[in-house]
Formats: structure tokens, C-alpha cells, sequence
């Protein structure tokens, strides 16, 4: 068992930074996340592994740190909350465009605008539906724990190296904020120079003797070639689509209705599921863990199981909402329940709207 | 066994680590825990709140509108938190600056003069330890040694010489909590 | 009757008869600059500084946006290719993960000077320990001649048609001024390739800047190549280069700004 600690969210995830073996954490303060990168610099992690964390001026200049390091096929990672994301997406477009590997957790704060620095969950369609401009997709992981805060993040630069694509962590205010249980894992040392260029032999580290020069760029002005570009990149999200779904499930064996509810308010959904079953209403919750590539067939699953309705529960007016009724259509009901602007919802207001928009309605 | 508590008074009380160091007590006898505090522009010298879920069970919502116990430290907390105490449960206040006492019947509700007490053994930052040991004499869901090996993994090892003095604010706590 | 007119191509193409060769470090791609422009002599330039100093393998380039967003298709380095203005965050992550490689950025001045300036200051307030080249026209030449942060009073570009009223658009940035400023810049000087004189100092100041990577100086080195548009100023190269030297350099004065981490007194 690894080491037992309690900490909150956002020391979870910079903690796990350093243990998952990266190398440059590029970051800029913002509520509520400033602890990553207090956490970090507190910590020495050059000393400890050799990690580089630097505070860049800017969102806008750490997303480029990001993009600079992850070329070289070196693990670049960092974090910010939702204004600050907004800055970044120019750069994750480019990074997705150049097919660079790195990790960016959105501490999501209530919007839009300058918002506020409460929990919520409205930068889903910015997370899941591209963000930047032209046709792109990135994996989104959200931890519903601070565990997964830490888990999350190797996980993440897995899934990063192994498609060459920048993955999202979206968590929000609450789960950063909050302080749980967290069993660490143990420390994966950095990868060493020789290691990077033999591992990845795209990374622009200094040409190889004898070998090409490589170039790492977003731009084709011939649009025949950047259509096959596209191509390429459209294979890699059908593949993504078809072997890194992730969700979880939780008493949905016998459920007549399933919540449907990621990072905290799957938590305060898996409340609102204990006070109905003690009112003998047979409620189940999916969590999807991966927001993009959403857990469609496990809906279809629910559904020819005989679920009569779902609740998609999210602090936000209704985003995540579109991707279940995409799947669904009109074969069974489904409703929107949401508080937004930084308010989290009570678990018995989730129960009540359960009856009124599914069970009633 | 699950305690949903919620703990609200000043900042600068004492507050969050006082839970901070309940949820500890908890992973040292290998419960889950957590720890889920209000943040932002409100906790610059205002109020300061956190709720803390101590559980034998995967714990569920982190945030909840009703609560087993409420420790309660300012008049702000004793208007917002009275009426979140679940039926049967348990309320425990400072008096020192109330004003309007709690006036629930069907909950049961103890005082501790923590600022006091603290105050009397010539360090008013024990206060919140005074607090959690009355707290832990009317719910004892964790134990002493737990408190104190708690205690040593939330405080810095610098700290540790002032861990017999948190003792004695525990038990002092423990002695002098009373119900009203 | 001199010999050199008995020499067939077969002979002068005789590796004795060398008297001049293109750096490997340029790729054989045609370049995609206007004829007259100073960009191909710039990157040969830099080129070749990389090459004599023997660091082809150990390199890293940024190329910008702008008339120099394909230069890695000509610089036979590994590169990387930045959003706009933002190549001094590319390189700041580049080199802090690899502090023993040489890194350089490479661009223009609505780039650098414009929507990169938080970027180009930052680094340099850094002192990272990169090059930076700065290739200063006075005029965005990719997008069709519009008005840069460098257009000098009273010059007429797309966006100011009537000349660039100061009043209304602002003044010139002296950009390489500002950071030469900075504590952590350690060599700044300001150059040109119009001349074959003015070329060669522009390779030592080249050289000078990326040996004091190398060596581990501290700080930016920073390289500004005062440069013409002939298209962009709608001019033939040579009355642009002479427009160069009787408007932009009194201007834009070239020279060495601060070296060896010591501001330059004049």
C-alpha cells in the first residue's frame, strides 16, 4: 500500500506531477487552483526528481512552455481555471493540431466571464467539444476524488504519449479544494535524455546524427495534404472513441432511472441516490470518467436494460445534457438538472428534481 | 457509522485545521474522510466554515445542507448553522460573543468555554482544541491516540514539541463541556 | 588571354576550384522570400554560424508567424513552429528542459514587437538562456504591407495609407532598446545584411550570441537585423536598401547595445 496522506485536490495533482515523472510544470495562479503551483514550488521537485516548475507570465505563455517542452518528447504539464483555460485554448489547438503530447487540468470556476471562484462545471462544451479552432478533439479525464486527482494524472500522460494528443484533467473548485484520503503512489523516476530520443523519435531535440532534422508544426498551406492531416487525426479520435472510454457505474443493476453525473456532482448524485432507494425509488448513477470519448454505449446498454429515464445532473444550465440526448434520441426520457454560476447542488434537490422532470414528468 | 459535522466560526479560530486534524484522527484508524472548506473572498477575516464527514463507507457528497453535529463558534455560524442540525442531533457552541442562543428543542446542545479556557492555560490558539476535545467527549469517533498520531502527520515536525500542550487543551475540552 | 576563360563547367565545378559553398545547415528548398529580401541572407547567416560552431546536432529553432513561418522548411535543424508572437514561451519550455542544447527563436517584428511583446519581455526579464533574432522591417510583409509597431513616422504602409500619424497610431517601438534594459538580456546589438560588410558583422554577432549559450552565459542574447521589404514598400531591392540606410538606420542605429551583460555607453 502506498503512502496515506490527506491533502486537498490540487496538492493531489501537483503531488502526483512530480511522482508521475514530469519533467516542466509551466503554470500561471488562479483561484482555485493556485495551490498546484504553490504546492510545487514548495517542494523543491528539481531536487527530488529533477522536475522543472516555473511560473510563465501568463496563461498564454505557459500553454507555449507547454508546447515547447512537449515537442522534445519530453512530459509537459500544467493547470489553471477556467478564464485562464480560455487563454490557453489557441495553444491547445496547436497542440492538437502538431500532435504534441502533454496534460492540462482546468479546476473549473463559475463562469462566464470573470465568473466567480466557486465550483462548477460549465466548461464542458469548451473541454469536450474542441475549444480552439478547426476540428480537433482531446481526451478529457474527471476525477471525482481527490485519489483520482492523483491517479489521474500518470493516466493522463498514457493516454498523451501513447495518441501524441494534450489530455484534459477537468476537475472544479470543489474537488480541488476539498481535502480527502490519497494513497500516493510510488515515485516513477524521470525518463533521461538517451531515453526520450530513443523513445520518441518525433521529439525535436536536436537532430540525430546522420538522421533528418524533425520539424513539429500545425501549419500546411497545401490544403490537400492538410485534409490527410485530418484524416490522420480523425482516425486517432475513432480509435480513441472505440478503446478509452471510461465511466463507472454504481447501483445500476436493478435501476429504473439513472442519474447521469461527473466529478462532484456525481458525488452529491450518489447522495441523492441513497435517499431515494430509502424512499424504495430504484435510481442508479453513471459516472463517465472520460467526458470525450463520451460512455455512449453504455447508455445504449442502460437503455435496452430497461431504464426508463435519465437525470443528467451538472453544475452548468445543460451541457453535458446534448451528449446523452445525442445518443438516447427519443427512446427514453431524459432532463437536465442544474445549479450554476458556483452554486453546488443539494443532493436532495437533485431527488426532488428526479421526480419532477423523470419520475413525473 | 458516518458523522457529517459542520464547523463555523471566525477566521483565524482555528477552524479548518481543527478539522483538518478530526479528519486525520480518522485515516489513523482507517476510516474515509473528508474535509471540504469554504473558500474565497469570504475567509478574508470573515467567516470561516468547513464540513467534515468521518465514515466506515466510500463517502458520497462532500457538501451537505444538514449535518449530525455543529460546532459553532460566532453569532454569523449560530444563524446560518442552527437550523442545519438534523433532528435528533447535536449542536455545540462557544458562548463567548453569542448573543441569541440556540433555541432548538429537538436536538441536544452543549457549551464549551473554549476562548476561555484556552485563555486560563495562557495560549488562546489551543482554543480549537479545546473545542474538539468537547466535541470528541460528546461523540467519541475517534479515539485519543488517533487524535494525537493525527496530530504529529498534519503538523510540521517543528510543531511536535507543542503536541502535550494540544493534549491538555484536548482533555481540558473534554472535562468542561457541558450541556445547556 | 586569361585562364579563366578556358575553364569549362566541368572545371569549376572541381572541388579545388571551391571558392564558395552553401552551409548543409540550409535545406535545398527554394526560399519563399521576395527577391531583394534580407530573411535568406539572415538564415544562411545563422546557419552557418551553428555549423562552424558545430552544434547541428544539438539545436533547437523556433520559427515565427510572419514572411518567416516556413523558415523551418530552410533551417536543416530540428524545429518547431510557434503560434504568433508566442516563440520566447516555445524556447523558455525548450531549454528548461534540455539547458544543455541551444536554443534560438527567430522573428519578425509584428511577432516579436507586437502580439508577442509580454512573451519577448518576459523571457528576456527571465534571462533565459536562448537566442533571440529579431528581424525588423518595419512593416507586416506576409499580410500585404500593413502598419508593424516599427513603421517609422510618416511611413506609408496598407493600414496607414496617409503615413503613420503618431498621434493617432502611436510611436515606434525601439524594442531592442527596451530589453537591452533588462538585467537579464546579456548581449544586444542591432545589425543588417544589405552589404557584404554588413553581413559578415552580422555572422559574428550571430556566432557571439549562440557561443554565449554555449559557453552558459547568463541571459537572452539578442540579435536585431535591421531589414528591408521591397514588396512591402513597394520599391526595386536596391532603393529599398537605400531607403533602409537613409531612413531606418538613423532610426534604428546599429550596433552593439550591451555586451557581456553591460550596456553599451555612447
Amino acid at each position: 500500500m502506498g503512502e496515506l496522506k490527506l491533502m486537498k485536490g490540487n496538492e493531489a495533482l501537483a503531488e502526483a506531477a512530480i511522482r508521475a515523472g514530469v519533467d516542466g510544470y509551466f503554470g500561471y495562479p488562479i483561484t482555485p487552483q493556485s495551490e498546484v503551483i504553490e504546492y510545487l514550488m514548495a517542494e523543491k521537485p528539481h531536487d527530488r526528481t529533477g522536475m522543472v516548475v516555473l511560473q510563465a507570465e501568463s496563461e498564454v505563455a505557459a500553454i507555449n512552455m507547454l508546447y515547447g517542452a512537449g515537442a522534445t518528447g519530453k512530459k509537459a504539464m500544467t493547470s489553471s481555471s477556467s478564464p485562464g483555460i480560455s487563454l490557453m485554448q489557441e495553444g491547445l489547438s496547436y497542440l492538437a493540431g502538431a500532435e504534441i503530447p502533454c496534460v492540462v487540468a482546468n479546476i473549473v470556476r463559475g463562469g462566464p466571464g470573470l465568473g466567480d471562484i466557486q465550483p462548477a462545471q460549465s466548461d464542458y462544451f469548451q473541454s469536450v467539444k474542441g475549444g480552439g479552432h478547426g476540428d480537433y478533439r482531446l481526451p478529457v479525464l474527471a476525477p471525482a476524488s481527490v485519489q483520482e486527482m492523483s491517479d489521474f494524472v500518470p493516466l493522463s500522460f498514457d493516454l498523451a504519449f501513447k495518441y501524441r494528443t494534450p489530455v484534459l484533467i477537468v476537475s472544479d473548485g470543489l474537488i480541488g479544494q476539498m481535502m480527502e484520503k490519497v494513497e500516493l503512489f510510488d515515485t516513477m523516476p524521470r525518463l533521461t535524455d538517451e531515453e526520450v530520443t530513443a523513445r520518441y523519435p518525433w521529439g525535436t531535440n536536436g537532430k540525430p546524427k546522420g538522421g533528418e532534422r524533425r520539424i513539429m508544426t500545425s501549419l500546411d498551406l497545401d490544403p490537400h495534404k492538410l485534409e490527410k492531416h485530418n484524416f490522420h487525426l480523425q482516425d486517432k479520435y475513432r480509435t480513441l472513441e472505440e478503446d478509452e472510454v471510461k465511466y463507472e457505474l454504481i447501483d445500476c443493476d436493478d435501476a429504473d432511472y439513472v442519474i447521469v453525473a461527473y466529478g462532484s456532482s456525481s458525488r452529491i448524485a450518489q447522495k441523492s441516490i441513497q435517499l431515494a432507494r430509502k424512499e424504495g425509488i430504484k435510481v442508479g448513477l453513471l459516472r463517465p470518467i472520460t467526458l470525450w470519448p463520451f460512455p455512449k454505449k453504455q447508455i445504449n446498454a442502460l437503455i435496452k436494460q430497461g431504464v426508463k429515464g435519465f437525470l443528467s445532473v451538472e453544475m452548468s444550465a445543460g451541457q453535458m445534457v446534448e451528449d446523452i440526448l445525442l445518443t438516447v434520441g427519443d427512446r427514453t426520457k431524459v432532463a437536465h438538472f442544474g445549479r450554476y454560476g458556483g452554486v453546488i447542488h443539494s443532493p436532495e434537490e437533485v431527488l426532488e428534481a428526479l421526480k419532477q422532470k423523470i419520475i413525473g414528468g | 457509522m458516518t458523522e457529517e459535522i459542520i464547523i463555523a466560526g471566525f477566521g483565524g479560530q482555528g477552524v479548518l485545521s481543527m478539522g483538518k486534524i478530526l479528519a486525520y484522527s480518522g485515516i489513523m484508524q482507517d476510516q474515509e474522510v473528508s474535509w471540504m472548506p469554504s473558500y474565497g473572498p469570504e475567509m478574508r477575516g470573515g467567516t470561516a466554515n468547513v464540513t467534515v464527514i468521518v465514515s466506515d463507507e466510500r463517502i458520497s457528497s462532500p457538501t451537505l445542507t444538514c449535518y449530525d453535529t455543529a460546532i459553532i463558534l460566532n453569532q454569523q455560524s449560530m444563524d446560518k448553522f442552527e437550523s442545519t442540525v438534523k433532528p435528533g442531533g447535536v449542536l455545540i457552541y462557544d458562548p463567548n460573543g453569542i448573543t441569541h442562543f440556540p433555541t432548538r428543542t429537538d436536538i441536544t446542545i452543549y457549551t464549551i468555554e473554549g476562548a476561555k479556557l484556552a485563555a486560563d492555560m495562557g495560549n488562546t490558539k489551543i482554543f480549537n482544541m479545546v473545542v474538539l476535545g468537547a466535541y470528541l467527549k460528546v461523540k467519541p469517533i475517534v479515539q485519543l491516540e488517533n487524535v494525537i498520531k493525527g496530530l504529529k502527520k498534519s503538523l510540521p515536525e517543528r510543531y511536535h514539541k507543542l503536541i502535550p500542550l494540544n493534549e491538555d487543551a484536548i482533555t481540558m475540552g473534554m472535562k468542561n463541556v457541558v450541556t445547556s | 588571354m586569361s585562364d579563366i576563360h578556358t575553364l569549362s563547367v566541368q572545371d569549376i565545378i572541381k572541388p579545388e576550384n571551391l571558392v564558395y559553398e552553401k552551409t548543409k545547415l540550409m535545406t535545398d528548398k527554394t526560399l519563399s522570400y521576395c527577391p531583394g529580401c534580407g530573411h535568406g541572407t539572415a538564415h544562411r547567416l545563422m546557419m552557418e554560424a551553428i555549423e562552424e560552431l558545430g552544434k547541428e546536432n544539438d539545436t533547437i529553432g523556433v520559427a515565427p508567424v510572419g514572411c518567416s513561418v516556413l523558415a523551418y522548411e530552410f533551417m536543416n535543424v530540428d524545429m518547431q513552429e510557434a503560434a504568433h508572437g508566442r516563440a520566447p514561451a516555445v524556447a523558455t519550455g525548450i531549454k528548461r528542459v534540455w539547458p544543455n542544447k541551444l536554443v534560438f527563436t527567430y522573428q519578425g517584428d509584428g511577432d516579436l514587437a507586437a502580439i508577442g511583446t509580454g512573451e519577448t519581455i518576459h523571457a528576456c526579464n527571465r534571462g533565459e538562456q536562448i537566442v533571440m533574432v529579431f528581424i525588423n522591417n518595419g512593416i507586416y510583409g506576409m499580410t500585404g504591407g500593413q502598419m508593424a509597431p516599427t513603421t517609422l513616422p510618416e511611413m506609408k504602409t496598407s493600414t496607414s495609407p496617409y503615413g503613420r500619424d503618431v498621434n493617432m497610431m502611436g510611436n515606434p517601438l525601439k524594442m531592442t532598446e527596451l530589453i537591452a534594459q533588462l538585467p537579464g538580456t546579456h548581449y544586444v546589438t542591432r545589425q543588417a545584411v544589405h552589404t557584404p560588410a554588413a553581413a559578415r558583422k552580422t555572422k559574428r554577432a550571430f556566432k557571439k550570441a549562440f557561443q554565449n549559450q554555449i559557453d552558459g552565459k547568463p541571459g537572452v542574447s539578442f540579435v536585431e537585423v535591421v531589414s528591408n521589404c521591397n514588396s512591402g514598400w513597394k520599391m526595386t531591392p536596391i532603393d529599398s536598401n537605400k531607403w533602409m540606410e537613409e531612413n531606418m538606420f538613423p532610426f534604428y542605429e546599429l550596433g552593439d547595445i550591451k555586451v557581456d551583460g553591460k550596456l553599451i555607453e555612447k
